[in-house]
């Protein structure tokens, strides 16, 4: 008798300091990579913590190896050809389609970027509007291109000469650390608007909205493997990517400046286009410079002669 | 003797002299024509039309006479629970189970067409070439579809190509008619196309024929538009008609209809008949049908109402 | 009987809702008419009478003038062009989302082929908006300077042969720029820019940006003489521009001014050209939209050599024309436009015949009731006939012949008109060498009739000035 009344008592009191359980618990996302329209764990099944600015726990994301790069390459390879031969046009429409998505999204965009950057409301508000708006931009630019880079050429002799910009290929993107969408779409928008596709790498510590990015592509019209999105160590993964010889460009934005050098040094040896990051890009807040447009293209000049 | 007689130079400048085929007009003639809307009557009659110019066709390694036995039942019967279906043109089988199918089709009007001459690569020498031909016409095939040499084309050679096509006329005489597959999709261009289809003619062809089959992609609309325009150019400039066959690819029967269209606007309605246009296909009928059964019924129909075929 | 007679395959006219009448667009809302005058628009296949639409006065133009140009001022022109991009982008998708719909009352109004409406001009007059939509908010780029700003307000006068897509290509680069309008489609087809009003509404495009006045040529004289006016844009007759570029420049007044008026375009098919293709182009040429095409192909210039060869294979292909019921999906050939063109289309060709032209139909049934004309082929032209020089503006051919490369050149640009042209040969050097003597804005090799939003597209000498559409066709639309 005494022993249960002491029994109903302990539990009394410990029951007081009990924490309360969530009426209803949420449904937590898996964080995953984004190769060639699938969303794969990463090959090596490891995954690292992804923290807010208190250090409060966030997600887990995956943490791509090489081979998880190595794949997303040549998914991107694979990509390119339907991706570059669809009209500007039909590329235009396509990425105008993903604004109208993004736009439906916003609330879960706001979310991840106010946790992840630490910003507060209005702010956060206002990057997702930055976004959506640069994201159009962009769309608009893919019948564009062809005309402000491309030009008949007076050359002294009975020849037709025109020169017409062309995608240059596969596009690994070091996506910006701190500026974890907007720089994000800042620096991948510019390389598939003309006809490339890309691999980027989101940034390491704030790599979550890139992740919901990817779900947003993959249920648009874009092509599975025009963009593909690894998350993991910039150290690690970026190496791999600049010695690729199957890659034909490399953005640099997201490696700091001794290991920018280093990569720079391997993208080397098959002469990738390298593109670093400029003053003028700023906080990405500002209007776009179209140094990262013109950086994917390459250009080709044909000659025909006139004559009966 | 329907082989003109044509030196090897003469017929290289002929060749090479015919107009080109702009790829791009001719794609889009083909789309234009694509998007005629054929209903109710005339849908019913197409339908009737191209289920009676199909080939139906099993050309695999694993066909057994049991496969073709079955092929037969399907193409004296395609619907069991409708006896007004027409029949098919042909069935089209690999030469040594030709015997299988003359005996099932014997006295049915359905013709027995046998692939031949090292069908689908065509890399044999003539001679074997013409043995399996003379094989298959012995076993009871009165249609032969062989396949040009088209390493011989690509290199330039048309006049072995010529003289091929040419001996194997000879050696189905009054037994067969020849159709010559050009193998549209290894040719690549259509000016190709329209090159191959004219020196088949010339050599002495009943048909010309778009593809094995085996190859992607077979047959496509443009393709066989630059076909029908060389038979009604050809029947203009020597007074024989020579038939298309459009084989490979041809899955539904929106797409056959398609190509009746294709037919009725390019060479005319004097092709739009089993002697002059066939249809090569296996899955074409069942869906042919169920079109068939749909503008009878008003309600769409399912695989389980239709005969499997093997 | 033919084997495979095609049965009939009529698009539903159900899709569309008409109204029995409509008042003018005007500062974002429909309003009566000041002066209660309306005219009756039919469809020229039928005659039927399809809606009561009013005809706009001077008053009326002064009110939408005054609305366009308030709504400029304060909203428009300051809005940021990514704003204003949305705006276009929001149009286009509405436009293809309502593609259907616009297409049977294109093909209704107008007597063109719902398969044509279909599939040329509704998913153009949609890219127009989303290709100039993209211009928008990166003016600075375009080649115009750092800032390029707006004109201000344009008066727009269309044409009834393409009229959804003339009043695409008219308000989707001057909204892209910042200018408003006032736009006045033909008096024959009014009902699709009725009904682009209304998407306006769904856009929430702010009021008066856009503002649409029915009416006549009084109504389009009332807007393009306006004071209120900044730029006047003109598709039509070559006369009618004559008159608006003497009007303009009597005012006084400074107003920008771009003409796209009528053609007699030369088509030229040398011997080696690829023939059934080079068939096929003539035929688009000049029997697409019933040849109502500024640009027509209107006179075929074959080198002799292979004039029996062309001729034969044309005759041959005109025969599977099907020409009828404009709503049925199988029509080659609808409707002409108006009992007045169809007058005008009579008269040149008894005037070809009184020349000495030899005359030759395909065998055609004419419908009953409506306007109809068969594709006509006029031979033994020579430069000096009517038939070769007058637009005529209907689907009839006018065949010439030429023996050389210069000779064609010179035939083809022997003509008051430089709207457009096409060469059909297989050698690449002479298409290069023949494009760069043409005198035409528009150039088609191996080709024709082929247009795009990024493709500008205008005139040299009395086919008027200016360019639509491309880069280019910002230029009438900015203060530059």
């Amino acid at each position: 008798m005494a022993a249960r009344a002491a029994a109903m008592a302990w539990r009394l009191t410990s029951m007081s300091d009990a924490p309360a359980a969530p009426a209803r618990l949420a449904v937590r996302k898996t964080y995953k990579l984004y190769i060639g329209g699938a969303f794969p764990r990463s090959e090596s099944g490891r995954s690292y913590p992804v923290t807010d600015q208190k250090d409060g726990f966030l997600a887990n994301a995956a943490l791509a190896s090489r081979k998880d790069a190595r794949d997303a390459v040549t998914a991107a390879r694979k990509a390119l050809a339907g991706w570059s031969g669809a009209t500007a046009y039909n590329r235009g429409q396509v990425l105008y389609r993903v604004a109208e998505l993004l736009e439906g999204r916003r609330a879960q965009f706001t979310a991840e970027v106010r946790a992840g950057e630490g910003l507060g409301a209005r702010a956060a508000e206002a990057v997702v509007d930055a976004v959506i708006d640069r994201w159009v931009w962009y769309a608009g630019w893919a019948d564009k291109i062809t005309q402000v880079r491309g030009a008949a050429n007076p050359v002294a002799g009975p020849y037709y000469n025109f020169s017409l910009p062309e995608p240059t290929g596969v596009a690994a993107v070091l996506a910006p650390q701190d500026s974890s969408l907007l720089g994000f779409v800042s620096v991948v928008a510019p390389a598939v608007v003309s006809g490339n596709t890309v691999v980027a790498l989101a940034s390491e510590s704030r790599p979550l909205p890139a992740v919901t990015l990817s779900e947003v592509l993959a249920t648009s019209d874009v092509p599975g493997g025009v963009i593909n999105i690894l998350t993991g160590r910039t150290v690690e993964i970026a190496p791999w990517l600049a010695s690729h010889m199957d890659v034909n460009a490399i953005d640099l934005t997201g490696a700091d400046d001794g290991l920018a050098d280093d990569l720079a040094i391997a993208a080397a040896d098959n002469l990738k286009r390298v593109i670093r990051p400029r003053d003028s890009d700023g906080d990405w807040t500002g209007r776009p410079s179209l140094h990262r447009l013109h950086a994917y293209l390459e250009t080709k000049t044909v000659w025909h002669p006139i004559g009966t | 003797m329907t082989t003109v007689a044509i030196t090897g130079s003469d017929l290289r400048s002929f060749l090479d002299g015919l107009p080109g085929v702009d790829r791009v007009g001719a794609e889009a003639r083909a789309g234009v024509l694509a998007t005629r809307s054929i209903k109710t009557t005339a849908k019913r009659w197409a339908l009737d039309m191209a289920i009676s110019m199909v080939d139906l066709t099993t050309l695999e390694g694993q066909d057994t006479p049991g496969k073709i036995r079955a092929l037969c039942a399907k193409a004296k019967r395609p619907d069991p629970a409708d006896p007004t279906v027409p029949t098919v043109a042909a069935i089209c089988v690999y030469p040594d189970l030709v015997h299988v199918a003359a005996a099932e089709l014997q006295g049915t009007g359905i013709h027995v067409a046998s692939v031949a001459t090292a069908f689908p690569s065509g890399r044999s020498s003539l001679e074997i070439k013409l043995a399996d031909v003379r094989e298959a016409i012995a076993a009871g095939a009165d249609e032969v579809d062989m396949v040009i040499d088209r390493g011989a084309f690509l290199a330039g050679d048309y006049r072995l190509v010529f003289d091929e096509i040419a001996a194997v006329r000879e050696a189905c005489g009054d037994a067969a008619h020849l159709k010559v597959i050009l193998e549209t999709g290894e040719l690549a261009t259509l000016d190709n196309v329209r090159r191959a289809s004219w020196l088949a003619m010339l050599a002495g062809a009943d048909f010309i024929k778009t593809s094995t089959g085996k190859v992607s992609p077979a047959a496509t609309l443009p393709v066989t538009l630059v076909m029908l325009e060389a038979v009604r150019d050809f029947r203009e400039s020597h007074g024989r008609q020579v038939g298309v066959k459009a084989a490979g690819g041809i899955r539904t029967a929106k797409d056959a209809i398609r190509y009746l269209v294709l037919v009725n606007e390019t060479a005319g309605e004097d092709w739009l008949d089993p002697h002059s246009f066939r249809i090569g296909a296996s899955s074409l009928l069942n869906d042919l049908l169920m079109q068939r059964t749909k503008m009878a019924t008003g309600r769409y129909s399912g695989p389980d109402y239709f005969t499997m075929d093997s | 009987m033919p084997k495979f007679e095609y049965a009939p395959a009529p698009e539903s006219r159900d899709v569309v809702s008409l109204r029995e009448s409509y008042g003018l667009f005007i500062g974002g809302e429909f309003v009566p008419g000041i002066s209660d005058e309306t005219f009756k628009t039919i469809s020229p296949a039928t005659e039927e009478v399809l809606a009561e639409v009013t005809e706009a006065g001077q008053a009326d133009v002064d009110r939408a003038v005054t609305a366009a140009r308030k709504t400029y001022e304060q909203t428009w022109s300051v809005m940021p062009g990514k704003e204003r991009a949305k705006y276009l982008f929001r149009i286009a998708r509405i436009i293809q989302e309502r593609a259907r719909e616009l297409a049977v009352l294109e093909s209704l109004d107008n007597g063109k082929p719902i398969r044509e409406s279909r599939d040329v001009d509704i998913p153009l007059a949609a890219a127009h908006f989303f290709y100039y939509a993209g211009w928008a908010d990166k003016l600075d780029c375009a080649g115009f300077g750092p800032d390029p700003r707006p004109v201000g307000v344009a008066g727009q006068v269309i044409p009834w042969n393409f009229p959804l897509l003339m009043l695409a290509w008219k308000i989707a680069p001057a909204l892209a720029c910042g200018n408003t309008v006032v736009l006045k489609p033909a008096e024959t087809t009014p009902l699709s820019a009725l009904l682009f009003a209304e998407i306006c509404q769904q856009a929430d495009l702010p009021p008066g940006v856009v503002n649409i006045i029915t009416g006549a040529g009084q109504t389009g004289r009332a807007l393009v003489s306006h004071p209120g006016i900044d730029k006047v844009a003109f598709t039509g007759s070559t006369e009618v521009g004559k008159e608006i570029a003497r009007t303009v420049a009597s005012s006084g007044a400074r107003k920008k001014v771009t003409l796209e008026l009528g053609g007699k375009a030369a088509n030229i098919v040398f011997a080696d050209a690829p023939v059934d293709q080079a068939v096929e182009g003539i035929v688009n040429g000049i029997f697409f939209n019933q040849g109502h095409v500024c640009c027509a192909g209107s006179r075929l210039l074959v080198q002799e050599s292979v004039y029996d060869q062309v001729l034969a294979s044309l005759r041959r292909r005109l025969t599977t024309l099907r020409l009828g019921d404009p709503l049925d999906k199988n029509t080659d050939v609808g409707a002409i436009n108006s009992p007045a063109q169809l007058a005008k289309i009579r008269e040149l060709s008894q005037a070809g015949e009184a020349e000495g032209a030899e005359r030759w139909s395909p065998p055609c049934d004419l419908p009953e009731k409506g306007f109809w004309f068969p594709p006509t082929v006029f031979t033994g032209v020579s430069q000096a006939h009517r038939i070769a020089r007058e637009e005529i503006f209907g689907p009839v051919l006018s065949v010439l012949t030429f023996r050389t490369p210069s000779e064609a050149v010179d035939k083809a640009n022997n003509t008051p008109y430089g709207l457009s042209a096409g060469v059909w040969t297989d050698k690449g050097s002479l298409i290069l060498w023949v494009t760069s003597r043409l005198r035409a804005g528009v150039v088609w090799a191996n080709t024709f009739n082929k247009f795009d939003p990024a493709s500008p597209f205008g005139g040299y000498k009395e086919s008027g000035y200016g360019r639509e559409g491309g880069r280019h066709g910002l230029e009438a639309y900015l203060d530059v």
